[in-house]
């Protein structure tokens, strides 16, 4: 690394980092030479696990715990970064729920509960995040969106909204700060392999061309790409990691 | 802690902000138009930012439309600040 590399200038959060694909993807950052805040909301255990094998790696990390849904949750992790480690340059917007049933099933507090969590949590943490990173002259901002945002999946309305928001979200914002070194992404994965996915049926493996789920790593090492410096020319994008499923 | 915002201190820090993204200097100027020195709106959205950590103010999108000239921003900053 070299002495005026972002990673000497500030460090990275990953939201929803307690397990799956965020626990990679704050392994993966950490492995580039960032210090880490692992946000969680349930399961402090497993968050310290994330913290432990990074720092067992030789790597610097936190876990941040609370509900980003509530935005004064999402502050104090990022005031407890700054004290920390100084401005957080890399975000990572991964923090998502799922509550699932047909349209007209879904309730009020079903919508809301998603949207809060997925797609606004993910607003303010960018609204939070981009004048520092403004001020640097460079920052990286990732969200994990879905092919759910870009294909049909029946059942998951509030879920495709969340992350199609993302998706137009993402877009707005990279062609807001572009011009000041700051990169803002997505990353739109498929049937990945976590917790979150274990009740889904095989049925949609069907739909997926390489005929197996993909891994948190798979998904993480996308992540990590677009966080780098050598991806100081994607902008706006949406990386989809989905085995081919929205060929 | 915001230090105290005398209209020459005001002047001497958003001269210096407004320079540091890509102006002369000697062009920024109290009649200078925001329009003339290519300042954009994320330039201000930036400005707002430095003024906010500098005195406290907060200048939000509404308060940004009106401003034309560099002048007007000191004056509204200056003036909310006391």
């Amino acid at each position: 690394m070299s002495d005026d590399a972002p990673q000497r200038r500030g460090c990275a959060l990953v939201t929803g980092a307690g397990r799956g694909i965020g626990a990679a993807v704050a392994r993966a950052l950490a492995a580039d030479g960032w210090a880490v805040g692992v946000g969680y909301h349930a399961g402090a255990d497993t968050a310290a696990e994330v913290v432990r094998s990074i720092e067992e790696a030789g790597g610097r990390a936190v876990a941040l715990g609370g509900d980003i849904a509530a935005p004064d949750v999402l502050e104090r992790h990022f005031a407890t970064l700054e004290e920390t480690y100084g401005p957080v340059l890399v975000l990572v917007n991964n923090a998502g729920v799922r509550v699932d049933g047909l349209s007209p099933q879904l309730k009020d507090e079903d919508w809301a509960r998603v949207l809060d969590t997925n797609l606004t949590a993910a607003f303010r943490a960018m609204r939070r995040a981009v004048p520092p990173m403004l001020k640097a002259r460079w920052g990286r901002i990732v969200n994990v969106a879905s092919v759910v945002g870009i294909r049909a999946n029946p059942g998951q309305a509030n879920y495709a909204a969340s992350k199609a928001g993302l998706v137009g979200m993402t877009k707005t914002v990279a062609a807001e700060v572009a011009r000041r070194g700051v990169t803002v992404n997505a990353v739109a994965p498929g049937l990945i392999a976590t917790d979150m996915t274990a009740d889904l049926d095989g049925e949609l493996l069907k739909a997926v061309p390489a005929r197996r789920p993909g891994t948190p790593e798979e998904v993480a090492a996308c992540v990590r790409f677009l966080a780098s410096d050598a991806a100081g020319y994607v902008t706006g994008s949406v990386l989809t990691v989905d085995g081919g499923m929205t060929a | 802690m915001a230090s105290t915002a005398t209209p020459e201190a005001v002047e001497r820090r958003i001269v210096e902000a407004l320079a540091s993204f890509g102006p002369d200097i000697d062009q920024v100027t109290r009649e200078a138009t925001f329009e003339e020195l290519d300042i954009d709106s994320l330039d201000l959205v930036e400005l707002a930012q430095i003024v906010e950590d500098e005195w406290g103010v907060e200048l939000k999108g509404d308060d940004m439309k009106g401003l034309k000239t560099v002048g007007d921003a000191i004056d509204l900053v200056v003036a909310r600040a006391n």
